[in-house]
C-alpha cells in the first residue's frame, strides 16, 4: 500500500555541512607559532549538521544574523555549493552528488529569486531576451510564439505590462525589477523557490507589493518557498514553518505561530525582542553579552554559550542535541531541556 | 527659542536639461534636547534634509531658498570658516555605513584625536584622554586598546558605536543620525539604538533620526515628519501619527507593514511607485496613488494645516475637518 507511506518531504537536508578553506595551496598553510613551523588549515564552518526537511506547499522561513549560514543554506540547496557533508534530497533522491547534466531537469522544477534586482538582471538584454532564455533553454522544442506567450503570461501575473518587454531593466524601478526577477524564476513553471533575501533591498510599501506577489504564486501555483530572510516580521506574515539559525546550526524549529507566541532558546527569545514594535515607546529587549563569534573557531559545547544567560558547565563542553517538542518543533538547548528556563 | 528652526528650506539640482526639486519648501523646529524622526521611502528627501542641516549639499545641488537657524545663526548664509566652528562641533551626524565613515588608513585613536585637535586646543595625551572616556561612554570594551587598531579589526556594531564615540567628542548640541542601523543585525540595532537614546537623553542632546523603519521612529523619537516626494505631508507626535494617521500615505506606510495584517492574508499595499523627482505630478504629489484622490488633488497642491497637535498636507483631511466644523456650528 503505496498510498498509506506517510508523505515524504518535498526537500530534505541530512546532516548537511558546509566549511570553506581559508587557507588555500600548501604555503597559506605554513605558520609560524611559538617558535615553530607548523601546518594548520583554517577553515569556516558555515553550515554546520543541518537536518531539516520542507514540506509540498510550505513556505519554509530560515532565520538568523549575518553570518549565521542562511544564504549558504539556499546556496547549498540551489545546487550553486557543493556540500562538505551530510546529504540533500530532492523528491526522494539524493542531489548533492549529481552531475551537471542530470541536475538540468531538475533546475526546472526548483528556481531562486535573489535579494538584489539590480544585480540578477543582465543589463544588456531587454526583458523580453531575459524572460525568454529559461523557456527556451528548459523547453527547446517550443516553438517561438508559444515561448512568446508564455513569457506574455508570466509577465502579467507578476503585474509587469507585457508591452514593456523591450526595455531593459535599468528603465525599470526596483520594485519592479524585483517582479521581473520572479516573473523569471516563475516562466519554468518550477513547484518549488528558493527566495534569499527577496525584499530586503525594497521600501515598505514596494516590499508589501512583492510578498503580496508571492504569495499569490503560491497560492495559485501550489508553490513550495524555501523564504530566506533577517526580516522577523516578514517571517510571521511569511511563512508556515522557521528555523532559527545561530554560526550556521539551528536553534529551534517550529511553526511560525508558536515560534512568535512561545519562543524556546535563548537567541530566539532575544532576536524576537530586538525588533522594534510600533506600540513601543523605548528599545525594550533582551540583551546578549559580546558580540557573535567568529566561524572561523567554533567555540567547544553550545554555539550559542558564550553570549547565553542561562549558560553553564554543560553547555560549554557539549554540544546540545536537537530535542523534539510537543507540537512537530525542535530545539537545541540544555537549558530548554533541564528546564532551567522560566 | 528652539535649538533648530527650519524655514521654507528648498533644495535643489542643477542637472544638465532641467533643474530638479529634492526639497520643497521644508519647515520644521526641533527644541533643545528633542528627538524627532523623518520617516519615508528611497527619494522621499530625507537624507538631503540631513545634509541640508549641515549645508553639505553639494554641486550639483544647491539650497535655493529658506533658512536653517541654528542656535539663531542662518547655517545657509555662513562662511566656510564659520561653518567649521559647528559642523562636528556645536552639530554631528552619523552615517548609515560604518565602514565608510571611518577611515580605513587611521587607526581610531588618529582620529579621534585628530577631531578633537581641530577644534579645541589640546595635547595629543588630553585628547586621547577624552577619546578613551567617550569610548568608554558607548560600552567599548578595553578602549585604550582600541585607540591603535584600524577600522576593518572591528566588527560592524563597533564600529558604529566608534562613530557615535566620536560624535559625541566635543558634546554637540544636536545630533543628525542617518539610517545609523540599517546596515546592521537587529540585536546590534536594538544595542546601538538603546545606547544612542540614553546618551542623548543623559546628555540633554536633540536627535534628528532619519529612517524607514516606523518601529524605530516609534521607540526612539518624540516627534516625526513623514516625508514624500521632498515634501513634509504630515508631522506631529510621534505616538499619535502612528496609532492615528491622518494623511493617506502616512496611513498606507503603517497598514502596509506586515505585522498589521493577519498571517498569511493579502498585504494592504500602496499601488505604484513614488514618482522620480524630476517628474512629479501636478497637485498632490501622491494622488495618482491614493483612494481618495479627487480631481482637486490632481490639479492643486495642498497646504501644510495645522490642527491641533498634527499638520497634514491634504485636501481630504481639510475637507474632513471643515465638515466637522460646519457640523459643529450648526449644532
Amino acid at each position: 500500500m503505496k498510498d498509506m507511506a506517510p508523505e515524504q518531504p518535498l526537500l530534505e537536508l541530512r546532516n548537511l555541512e558546509k566549511r570553506f578553506e581559508l587557507d588555500r595551496g600548501f604555503l597559506e598553510t605554513i605558520k609560524f607559532r611559538g617558535g615553530k613551523v607548523i601546518r594548520e588549515k583554517r577553515e569556516v564552518h558555515a553550515v554546520n549538521n543541518v537536518t531539516l526537511g520542507v514540506e509540498r506547499g510550505e513556505a519554509l522561513c530560515v532565520v538568523g544574523e549575518s553570518g549565521c549560514g542562511k544564504s549558504t543554506v539556499a546556496r547549498l540547496v540551489a545546487g550553486l555549493l557543493t556540500p562538505s557533508g551530510g546529504e540533500i534530497h530532492y523528491d526522494g533522491a539524493r542531489i548533492d552528488t549529481l552531475s551537471r547534466k542530470a541536475m538540468l531537469p531538475l533546475r526546472k522544477k526548483m528556481q531562486m529569486i535573489f535579494q538584489n534586482p539590480y544585480a540578477s538582471l543582465n543589463p544588456r538584454m531587454t526583458i523580453q531576451q531575459a524572460l525568454e532564455e529559461p523557456v527556451r533553454h528548459h523547453n527547446p522544442s517550443l516553438s517561438r510564439s508559444a515561448v512568446r506567450d508564455k513569457v506574455a503570461d508570466v509577465m502579467r501575473s507578476v503585474g509587469v505590462d507585457p508591452s514593456w518587454s523591450k526595455r531593459y531593466p535599468h528603465e525599470f524601478s526596483g520594485g519592479q525589477r524585483q517582479r521581473i526577477a520572479i516573473a523569471r524564476a516563475l516562466t519554468v513553471d518550477p513547484e518549488f523557490i528558493i527566495a534569499d533575501e527577496p525584499i530586503s533591498a525594497l521600501d515598505v510599501s514596494i516590499q508589501a507589493q512583492v510578498l503580496n506577489l508571492m504569495l499569490e504564486a503560491k497560492e495559485q501555483r501550489g508553490l513550495t518557498y524555501l523564504f530566506i530572510t533577517h526580516d522577523l516580521s516578514v517571517v510571521q506574515h511569511f511563512g508556515t514553518r522557521v528555523v532559527v539559525l545561530y554560526l550556521g546550526s539551528i536553534c529551534e524549529l517550529a511553526d511560525t505561530a508558536t515560534l512568535f507566541s512561545n519562543p524556546k532558546h535563548p537567541y530566539t527569545r532575544a532576536l524576537l525582542s530586538a525588533v522594534p514594535q510600533l506600540n513601543d515607546d523605548k528599545p525594550n529587549h533582551i540583551r546578549l553579552k559580546g558580540e557573535i563569534p567568529t566561524p572561523i573557531n567554533l567555540p567547544q559545547g553550545c554555539p550559542f554559550q558564550s553570549r547565553c544567560a542561562y549558560a553553564n558547565e554543560r553547555c560549554r563542553v557539549e554540544q546540545p542535541r536537537p530535542l523534539q517538542q510537543s507540537g512537530g518543533g525542535m530545539v537545541a538547548c540544555h537549558a530548554v531541556e533541564e528546564d532551567r528556563i522560566d | 527659542m528652539s535649538l533648530l528652526s527650519v524655514r521654507d528650506l528648498t533644495v535643489k539640482f542643477a542637472m544638465r536639461d532641467n533643474t530638479v526639486t529634492a526639497l520643497n519648501q521644508i519647515s520644521f523646529d526641533l527644541g533643545k534636547g528633542e528627538r524627532l524622526g523623518i520617516v519615508g521611502e528611497s527619494g522621499a528627501g530625507k537624507s538631503i534634509t540631513g545634509f541640508s542641516l549641515m549645508n553639505l549639499i553639494s554641486k550639483p545641488g544647491f539650497i535655493d531658498n529658506g533658512k536653517i537657524l541654528f542656535e539663531g545663526q542662518d547655517i545657509v548664509q555662513m562662511s566656510d570658516a564659520d561653518l567649521r566652528t559647528i559642523r562636528g562641533n556645536r552639530m554631528a551626524m552619523i552615517f548609515q555605513d560604518p565602514m565608510v565613515t571611518l577611515n580605513p588608513v587611521l587607526t581610531i585613536g588618529q582620529q579621534m584625536v585628530e577631531t578633537l585637535q581641530a577644534h579645541r586646543d589640546l595635547t595629543r595625551q588630553d585628547a586621547e584622554k577624552i577619546a578613551v572616556m567617550k569610548l568608554r561612554e558607548v560600552y567599548i570594551p578595553s578602549p585604550e586598546d582600541r585607540l591603535n587598531q584600524y577600522p576593518h579589526e572591528l566588527s560592524g556594531g563597533m564600529r558604529q558605536r566608534i562613530i557615535i564615540a566620536i560624535a559625541l567628542l566635543l558634546d554637540p548640541q544636536l545630533i543628525i543620525a542617518d539610517e545609523p542601523t540599517t546596515a546592521l543585525d537587529v540585536t546590534i540595532q536594538a544595542d546601538i539604538m538603546e545606547l544612542l537614546l540614553e546618551l542623548c537623553q543623559s546628555n540633554n542632546v536633540g536627535l534628528i533620526l532619519i529612517t524607514h523603519d516606523l518601529g524605530v521612529v516609534s521607540q526612539m523619537t518624540e516627534r516625526t515628519l513623514v516625508m514624500y516626494a521632498g515634501r513634509i505631508i504630515e508631522a506631529g507626535r510621534t505616538r499619535e501619527i502612528i496609532n492615528d494617521p491622518q494623511h493617506p500615505y502616512t496611513q498606507g506606510l503603517i497598514n502596509a507593514l506586515p505585522q498589521q495584517t493577519l498571517p498569511g492574508h493579502r498585504l494592504k499595499q500602496i499601488p505604484g511607485n513614488m514618482p522620480s523627482l524630476a517628474n512629479v505630478p501636478p497637485g498632490c504629489p501622491f494622488s495618482p496613488r491614493c483612494d481618495y484622490a479627487v480631481d482637486l488633488c490632481r490639479t492643486t497642491l495642498p497646504k501644510i494645516v495645522s490642527y491641533g497637535q498634527v499638520e497634514v498636507a491634504c485636501h481630504e483631511v481639510e475637507r474632513l475637518h471643515a465638515d466637522d466644523a460646519a457640523q459643529e456650528q450648526s449644532a
